[in-house]
């Protein structure tokens, strides 16, 4: 009989192959589905982990998606370290997508290209001003910070519908609920001609630098991180942890914001009830893939958007549902949790 | 080191003779570690069998095993000279075997009757079991209504309870897990009283502690283990502490050298400090007044839970809400001293002006048990962070843990071993080093050697009075009455969470301060109750 039992301390070794062998579990349990529904898995997996890398305008297409995801999870990143469950980044994003596209629709054409820097604070703001909602209440009346920030996507998401059917409808859009389409000077700065990679995946990478500084290398990191650690012994040692809930939650509302600033004057364009996609809630297990690591999380950030592009591809190529990405998303972060037991223990033989 | 010195102590055990329990090449592993390693053990019928043992040496393992709830890898037990193999504590009970735990394992709401009664078998009806548990609580002169509930009960009552409810089994074997460590020293004199009574009646004890005092005044039989190995079984009672502690630990505890008492001005004072409880199972703080004075040593003694842990977060800053003006530290520049007020400062802010602390829990408050050594330094040292930016420093941040771990004999794999991986008595040595080192003008510390072996033990109280010797105030709160004696100038005693007025060590006595334990001291002028007003209270 197998038998769990416990390591006398935590394997460094499991720490890092853990992901690697919850991301083979994946794909032999995706095998299995493709083979369920009558599909050929070859052609399954090649959608998956080959179309969307297998030239460089589909690589940029792959670092379009990541971008947001990374934004984000750098974000949650610190606030899953310092004990703040924020599981609303959805909301955030959309928040900042709504912040970063008012002041887009206020731009004139043939203003100055400096709008574009507004965009992006105004959706860093939006995003965190959401987030503070939430630290509010928690500091305030102790209210749980996973049901709050949830519930607020959800208000976002309405907050949202209500502009682009009402208020902010473009009248010369034959009535579809969406703004209209942003001045060209408002369009974030592309990095390549003939590709839709922006300066949003330069910030990005900035940003895992300065994370990586951040949480190891300056004492409010460390102080940050023992709050999640070991509450009594921040405590012990005088960190606030007011301070730390606040800054978890702004600087990942923050981080949300931007991704939402960074897509809509991006990528779409304009605001439409579709601008949320799910980049929120994929970035929590982005940020889990990657162990919480800036540097992590960069591979995780581009695994997950294989995942999406491989679900639009697999809707097209093999007539699969869309919800197939939702499903690889699912079952990474369900293998993850499950090889994660490795790290403290050992399986055992036992007669 | 596995010779029995049975023969030479005079308890001969002759194969073939009666006995009540016997152990014999018991061992069990764990992944890492072998707990007992071919341990033998023989009570007799009616002794006071004592196991003796530092933390760690495998005195529990043994305990659960013969209790049931852990099984031997090898080895065989006999209870009654039958080899039995106990599977789990209700077949233990079945057998005769009962234990009180050093935790108890009480519902707070419910009354005493009712919390035995939730161990018997349901056919017995409340009424009865009432009639039984005053029966046992009268033929063992275990004072305890039963109607009470027991969140009323002082912790000695409460294991009297417990104690009722192993008897209501009628054990031929009572297993008793450090029964003092939450006792006044009356109350662990009428404790033994009811020992002997149950011993005298042909009730086998096994008493484990680590309190050589109380094995050498109670039990008639010792096994001393240490790493897991039995080093030896001998009578206490013709032992001495000395001799015992030689077989525990392999060595005679040093003895701290006794220094002058020359107190100094006044450092930290605390002027009737009043605080309600922030937790609902915590003590109000009812006008405590302390004073520590430059190198001075000023123990604090008192039962766990009358306001200690209160008053040490209100002194370290972990709780700031102490009013404005009742914690009051002298910050000294020579001739110019000035008093500044700890009201509403954090930790940090208290530590930079001076006030070091060392908690009693000493992974997960005084360290991050997931981090290393080096980077526990940061929670209360800033050598190796950059004034203004905070920047880390990570190579001095290593020097400076690596030579704590040098200067304090730590044992630890080197600046980068996570402090859970360190043995308690080691991480110990690692956080007083770190407060130390940062020379505090007032270092308070709790429970400065629990579960610390006796080596690491008095490495840490010598530190502790050079510490003072160099002029620094020190305020030690301890269970270790023992301890409290041999480091302290002055003692105080919390109780129900007030403070007894400071005797000095010369003035003060065990019993004197096993009274003040349950608050009754007298007035200012020292007067000591009379002791038979206090003894119905004192448990």
């Amino acid at each position: 009989m197998l038998r769990f039992e416990a390591r006398p301390q935590a394997s460094p070794f499991w720490g890092v192959a853990s992901p690697i062998l919850a991301l083979l579990l994946t794909v032999l349990i995706g095998v299995s589905l493709f083979i369920a529904l009558g599909k050929d898995p070859v052609r399954g997996l090649a959608v998956f982990f080959w179309e969307p890398i297998k030239n460089g305008y589909a690589w940029s297409e792959l670092m379009v998606k990541a971008t947001p995801l990374l934004v984000i999870a750098l974000g949650l990143s610190v606030c899953f370290r310092s004990n703040v469950w924020n599981i609303g980044a959805e909301g955030q994003f959309v928040a900042g997508a709504m912040a970063a596209g008012g002041v887009a629709l206020m731009a004139e054409p043939g203003g100055s290209r400096f709008v574009v820097v507004f965009i992006l604070l105004a959706g860093v703001l939006g995003g965190a001003a959401w987030a503070s909602i939430t630290a509010w209440l928690r500091d305030r009346f102790h209210a749980s910070e996973i049901l709050v920030s949830l519930m607020l996507v959800y208000v976002a998401t309405q907050l949202l519908n209500y502009l682009v059917y009402g208020p902010w409808k473009d009248p010369m859009g034959f009535n579809f609920p969406q703004t209209k389409t942003f001045e060209s000077i408002t369009q974030i700065p592309r990095l390549f001609d003939g590709s839709r990679v922006n300066v949003g995946l330069l910030l990005a990478l900035a940003g895992v630098g300065g994370l990586w500084v951040y949480l190891f290398r300056t004492l409010g990191g460390f102080a940050q991180q023992v709050g999640g650690l070991a509450p009594a012994a921040a405590r012990y040692a005088g960190f606030s942890s007011r301070k730390a809930l606040w800054v978890a939650l702004l600087t990942s509302g923050g981080a949300a914001g931007l991704a939402g600033a960074l897509e809509v004057a991006g990528p779409i364009g304009q605001l439409t009830p579709f601008v949320p996609a799910g980049y929120g809630f994929a970035a929590i297990i982005v940020a889990f893939v990657g162990r919480l690591h800036p540097v992590g999380m960069v591979f995780s950030a581009i695994l997950m958007s294989m995942f999406y592009i491989g679900g639009e591809l697999a809707q097209s190529r093999l007539g699969l549902p869309k919800s197939i990405t939702g499903v690889f998303q699912g079952l990474l972060l369900f293998t993850l949790l499950a090889c994660d037991t490795l790290i403290a223990y050992r399986l055992k033989w036992v007669k | 080191m596995g010779t029995i010195q049975a023969a030479a102590t005079g308890r001969v055990v002759a194969s073939g003779m009666a006995s009540r329990l016997q152990l014999r090449g018991v061992t069990k592993r764990y992944p890492g570690v072998v707990a007992n390693n071919r341990v033998s053990l023989t009570v007799l019928p009616g002794e006071i069998h004592a196991v003796l043992g530092e933390n760690g040496a495998g005195k529990s393992t043994l305990m659960k095993i013969i209790y049931g709830s852990v099984k031997p890898d090898e080895g065989e037990v006999l209870f009654n000279n039958r080899e039995v193999h106990i599977r789990n504590p209700q077949e233990a009970r079945a057998l005769g075997i009962s234990m009180v735990f050093q935790h108890f394992s009480l519902f707070e709401v419910l009354t005493v009757a009712e919390n035995v009664w939730l161990g018997l078998s349901k056919t017995i009806s409340l009424i009865e079991v009432t009639r039984q548990i005053q029966q046992t609580a009268t033929a063992y002169g275990l004072d305890v209504d039963p109607a009470r509930p027991v969140h009323t009960l002082s912790v000695g009552e409460m294991q009297r309870v417990e104690i009722i409810r192993a008897l209501l089994t009628k054990p031929q074997l009572l297993i008793l897990d450090e029964p003092t460590s939450v006792l006044t020293p009356q109350a662990v004199d009428k404790l033994f009283v009811v020992l002997r009574k149950l011993a005298a009646e042909g009730c086998s004890i096994l008493y484990i502690s680590h309190k050589l005092h109380e094995i050498r005044s109670l039990c008639t039989a010792c096994t001393v283990l240490r790493g897991g190995q039995v080093t030896g079984v001998c009578n206490p009672q013709e032992e001495s502490n000395a001799s015992l502690s030689r077989l525990m630990i392999g060595a005679e505890p040093p003895v701290l050298n006794p220094r002058p008492y020359q107190p100094g001005e006044v450092v930290l004072k605390v002027d009737g400090l009043v605080l309600p409880k922030s937790d609902p199972f915590g003590t109000d703080l009812q006008g405590v007044s302390l004073q520590l004075r430059a190198g001075e040593v000023v123990g604090l003694a008192g039962v766990s839970g009358n306001g200690q842990a209160e008053l040490l977060k209100a002194l370290s800053g972990e709780d700031d809400r102490a009013p404005s003006g009742t914690i009051v530290l002298q910050v000294n520049v020579p001739g110019a001293a000035t008093l500044v007020d700890m009201g509403g400062l954090n930790p940090q802010k208290r530590r930079r002006l001076g006030l070091h602390f060392v908690p009693e829990e000493r992974l997960g408050r005084g360290a991050v048990p997931s981090l290393g050594l080096a980077h526990n330094l940061l929670l209360t040292r800033s050598e190796a962070v950059s004034a203004g930016m905070g920047w880390l420093n990570l190579g001095a941040l290593q020097e400076q843990a690596r030579g704590i771990i040098q200067r304090y004999n730590v044992k630890a794999a080197g600046p980068h071993a996570a402090a859970k991986s360190l043995s308690g008595g080691n991480l110990q040595k690692f956080l007083v080093g770190r407060e130390i080192e940062a020379k505090p003008r007032v270092l308070i510390i709790s429970q400065p050697t629990w579960g610390v072996d006796v080596g690491a033990a008095a490495q840490i109280r010598a530190q502790i009075l050079a510490l003072r010797d160099a002029g620094c105030a020190v305020l030690v709160v301890s269970e270790e009455l023992e301890e409290l004696f041999e480091m302290s100038d002055r003692l105080h005693v919390m109780a129900k969470g007030a403070l007894s007025p400071s005797l000095l060590r010369a003035q003060a006595t065990v019993e004197r301060i096993g009274e003040w334990m349950s608050g009754l001291w007298g007035a200012e002028d020292g007067n000591v109750p009379h002791a038979s007003e206090v003894t119905h209270a004192a448990v």
